[in-house]
């Protein structure tokens, strides 16, 4: 009887397997008619810099899935290959030659994170594959000679404090006191902000630093004030910068305006601070701040279109980062779609983006520029009743 | 000139009272069981995430938010003695120690997951914007920082000079073998000195974080300057902890005044140095009594 029953048994299972095979193969027979086009991701989804891997994984699966609801392209449906490089530059590094090597993809988009991106500039030029990288840092595409199939979507320190001096020179700003965190982030925009002073007739008179997980930074600002400033410039991301603000307020500094880096950007830290970042101006990518565009703003209409897919999905506002894998993913698909899937093509057509309408601006690549954005690609933005408003 | 002065010794006392109460915590367990509990820095942690979660979260009254997460964490650092430390009793304070530390990152990691990485703020204890003295900003919330902290270390001297079980304490560092021949019941004697020194953590990292906000990896950095206090003022004494706590945070908040922002954490460090290769026993440890402990 035990043995009958366990026969009907094995007989089900089975024809439930066939049947999940049939429909299975079925399923890939529509979709596989023409080869996947493939595109390989690193992000640092895991670790120190998992606020940029997450929303940038997030985004690229959500571009996939339309582009393949679409119906691929040109036919072709997208498989996205992704790996956490865990904020680890050797395991980036692993995962880049994986994605080269065994995945034989014709374009990566990322790393995240300036550090891990440098760390694997190497491989993908070796291996002569292009690579579009999502972090900021100016020595990942310069120069040009040695870099001639990498790529970087995020706009750099130079631009950010560009903008931020045009501004302050239209608000005849021309003494400031900096204070920087002192990792890679801060010591890169102090870097900046002291090279470009002097070209925009702006001195430095107070240059302060701090520790990421510093408790308090009354006494920098207490000495930046005693240098009698016109308008004191942070630049921190995490805690630190919302404690600058805090700090800031307490010591009554209200007179000398407080700028903040675009690593301010984030509605979280308006929260933190509260009615204590009122007045605070920084420059901001557009894609923060989508529906405070004029109409007639040529990036209005994909800041929007993603603001509001992505927040459909994932129920989350939308961040610069998950702009930046926006930006690369719809850089890799239009030379996939161009060119097909050959590395060398691919590069050629990435070098020759021209007026293509991102998140973070209107790239403009050429030999020289591997970045495509400028300055313009900023807006200054002052915070207001707990919000953003752009600054006049 | 002058009220720049008198900033930079406001924002040294504040954060040096932080400091000191790290200190204390670490001087409780050490008093006790001559180990030097490396998790204290995330019990402050925890402290402050705890109250957040209390007040944010539940919507309960900061007082409350306050109580309640000194209790948690008190609980937490009872688990930790009960679960992980007391069962490695018979090992060697070293490898204690570096239990400790295993723990320490267990906490951390477990932060981390619970709150994920942002950071969280908590409403300041009482309402009002900065008491401004001689052009000097006091915030409010520092004097609350500073009047725990100060009633923190007095009822811990009075507790352990004066009452029978601060005393059993205290006779149970000095030698387990006797205390436990006159009647003290030493395992719950280690249970107090967990429970307590997690508390006192726990209501550092309460007070600071409407000032300072807390996240996961807070702990690390303010247990090891805690620590440095704790060494400085002469490890189990709760006296010389405030004093050592306060002496660095003041020459902290000097240094990034007066010389460079940048070598700000170093003058802690180069502090304790010094008084490590001079003064080993701390600055107000006895040589006499340092020399018959292991560490």
């Amino acid at each position: 009887m035990k043995s009958a029953k366990n026969l009907i048994g094995l007989t089900v299972l089975g024809l439930l397997i066939t049947a999940a095979v049939l429909f299975w193969s079925k399923g890939e027979g529509i979709a596989a008619e023409k080869e996947p086009y493939k595109i390989g991701a690193v992000f640092s989804i895991t670790g120190g810099a998992s606020l940029l891997g997450e929303p940038e994984k997030k985004t690229a699966e959500m571009i996939r899935d339309e582009i393949n609801k679409q119906g691929g392209i040109d036919g072709h449906p997208l498989e996205l290959i992704i790996y956490d490089d865990e904020t680890d530059p050797t395991k980036c590094n692993l995962a880049v030659k994986k994605l080269i090597k065994k995945d034989e993809v014709p374009v990566i988009i990322g790393p995240s994170t300036s550090g891990t991106s440098l760390a694997v500039v190497g491989v993908a030029e070796e291996a002569q594959v292009p690579l579009v990288s999502c972090a900021a840092s100016y020595k990942i595409v310069t120069p040009v000679e040695t870099h001639k199939w990498i790529f970087k979507v995020a706009g750099s320190d130079s631009h950010v404090v560009g903008k931020m001096f045009d501004y302050m020179k239209s608000k005849k700003v021309s003494k400031i006191g900096i204070m920087t965190v002192s990792d890679g982030f801060g010591a890169s925009g102090r870097e900046e902000l002291v090279r470009l002073a002097p070209e925009y007739g702006i001195t430095i008179v107070a240059d302060e630093r701090y520790g990421p997980q510093d408790t308090d930074l009354s006494a920098q600002l207490t000495k930046i004030r005693s240098a009698q400033p016109d308008a004191v410039v942070n630049w921190s991301t995490g805690p630190t910068q919302v404690l600058a603000v805090k700090n800031w307020r307490d010591l009554g500094m209200d007179k000398i305006p407080l700028y903040q880096s675009h690593g301010f950007g984030n509605l979280k830290n308006l929260e933190l601070a509260g009615k204590a970042a009122e007045g605070v101006i920084l420059p901001l990518a557009r894609v923060n701040v989508g529906n405070l565009l004029p109409d007639d703003q040529p990036q209005k209409k994909v800041i929007m279109e993603y603001t509001k897919s992505y927040d459909e999905r994932y129920k989350e506002p939308v961040s610069s980062f998950g702009g930046h894998a926006w930006d690369s993913m719809h850089i890799a698909i239009a030379a996939l779609k161009a060119v097909g899937p050959d590395p060398a093509k691919i590069r050629d057509h990435i070098e020759n983006t021209k007026d293509f309408v991102g998140q973070h601006g209107i790239f403009k690549m050429s030999p020289q520029d591997h970045n495509g954005l400028s300055k313009d690609d900023l807006e200054m933005v002052v915070v207001k009743d707990g919000k953003w408003a752009l600054a006049k | 000139m002058g009220t720049d002065f008198l900033q930079y010794v406001i924002s040294g006392i504040t954060i040096g009272a932080i400091y000191a109460m790290v200190a204390i915590g670490y001087n409780i367990i050490y008093s006790v069981t001559e180990i030097i509990n490396f998790a204290q820095g995330e019990f402050v942690m925890l402290g402050g995430l705890f109250a957040v979660f209390f007040a944010g979260t539940l919507h309960l009254p900061l007082y409350l938010a306050f109580i309640c997460a000194v209790a948690v964490a008190g609980c937490i650092g009872l688990a930790m003695d009960r679960f992980i430390i007391g069962r490695a009793r018979e090992s060697s304070v070293l490898s204690l120690i570096i239990i400790t530390i295993a723990v320490s990152i267990l906490l951390k990691g477990s932060a981390m997951l619970g709150w994920g990485k942002d950071p969280y703020s908590l409403p300041a204890f009482s309402s009002g914007g900065p008491i401004m003295v001689a052009g000097a900003a006091i915030q409010p919330q520092a004097l609350w920082i500073i009047g725990i902290c100060a009633l923190v270390v007095i009822s811990l001297t009075l507790f352990f000079r004066k009452s029978v079980y601060g005393q059993a304490m205290l006779a149970c560092a000095n030698n387990p073998q006797a205390a436990r021949l006159v009647g003290i019941p030493v395992r719950y004697m280690v249970f107090l000195s967990f429970i307590l020194s997690a508390a006192i953590g726990a209501a550092a990292g309460v007070i600071i974080t409407p000032v300072s906000m807390m996240e996961y990896e807070r702990g690390a950095l303010l247990g090891l300057k805690g620590f440095g206090a704790a060494a400085l003022g002469g490890l189990g004494q709760f006296f010389g902890a405030l004093v050592a706590g306060l002496i660095l945070g003041l020459a902290e908040s000097f240094c990034a005044g007066y010389l460079s922002s940048g070598y700000k954490d170093a003058v802690a460090l180069v502090l304790l140095l010094m008084v490590l290769f001079l003064k080993p026993e701390g600055l107000f440890g006895n040589r006499e009594a340092a020399r018959l402990k292991k560490f």
